[in-house]
């Protein structure tokens, strides 16, 4: 990543959430993962001034209580938090999730490849492109 | 790219332009480019039926008539454009201009590697990517439209 901050997670299932972890650790991408299980966790997290900015929003769709794309509705109408890139993370391949997505302005969709080396190969790509990319670093 | 639409390239240097095109052809991406060189004309590209919808925009920002970030507002707020991933390609370092294009919603901001081994390299992440990366179906609208007239006939 293109900076130190951290990456925030929202992923109901706690073996996928790992699953990330795992790979990040294993193409050494030092940024903190922060993990919560909803997109209400997630407001709650993004909204306690305490906690630092992340640079980057992975996110599920189909959570409890908040969904992934009640979430983003809720941030891209936010003018501290619409800077922050999301990327989507799913097993959906529905065409009215990846629309609705990139109706609201999502930076990638990615459906999570079920075999273990595809998906770091995924975590690296996504790597590489946000550590090309700029980060719109000035969030307090 | 995820799939064979144009890339629309909005440059209004020429030579940035052709460099772009070479990178392409290098790493054998067979995607059009669609070429634009200001927000004008890519608004009329993007609004003309008859054109199919790029997989992805690739934005200067310092461009004559309208420039990127001028462009960006206007498709962002387009309900049929708005879904088009556009990615910032700019010799730019201002940070005020970083954080105007990611509230914008940029899907990327890239500051162009001046050589060439290095940019061809940042156009392969690029499409990486972009590959690795679903797509929203551009010509949507369009399909649902004629999905009605059929249903009404």
């Amino acid at each position: 990543m293109r900076n130190s901050r951290p990456i925030l997670l929202l992923e109901d299932d706690n073996v996928d959430a790992m699953t990330i972890q795992r790979a990040m650790n294993e193409i050494k991408v030092s940024n903190p993962l922060v993990h919560v299980a909803n997109g209400e966790d997630g407001l709650i997290y993004l909204h306690k001034s305490d906690n630092e900015k992340p640079c980057l929003i992975m996110l599920d769709l189909n959570m409890p209580k908040m969904n992934g794309l009640e979430f983003l509705k809720i941030i891209k109408s936010n003018a501290e938090f619409r800077q922050i890139p999301v990327i989507v993370l799913t097993t959906s391949q529905q065409e009215q999730d990846k629309l609705e997505s990139f109706k609201l302005s999502v930076a990638g969709y990615i459906v999570k490849p079920t075999d273990y080396k595809k998906f770091v190969e995924a975590v690296k790509t996504l790597d590489l492109y946000w550590t090309l990319s700029e980060s719109p670093v000035n969030m307090n | 790219m995820r799939n064979s639409k144009p890339i629309l390239l909005l440059e209004d240097d020429t030579v940035d332009a052709m460099t772009v095109k070479r990178a392409l052809k290098d790493l054998q991406v067979l995607n059009p480019l669609v070429r634009a060189s200001n927000g004008e004309e890519g608004l009329e590209y993007l609004r003309d039926t008859n054109n199919p919808k790029p997989c992805v925009i690739l934005l200067d920002l310092n461009m004559p008539k309208m420039n990127g970030m001028e462009f960006l507002k206007v498709i962002k707020a387009d309900e049929r454009l708005k879904k088009i991933p556009a990615i910032v390609l700019t010799t730019s370092r201002d940070d005020q201009e970083r954080i105007r294009g990611f509230q914008l919603n940029v899907a990327g901001y890239i500051i162009k590697p001046v050589d060439y081994t290095k940019f061809v390299e940042a156009v392969r992440i690029v499409h990486l990517y972009w590959t690795l990366s679903e797509m929203p179906d551009t010509d949507e609208e369009c399909k649902n439209e004629k999905f009605q007239a059929n249903s009404a006939s």
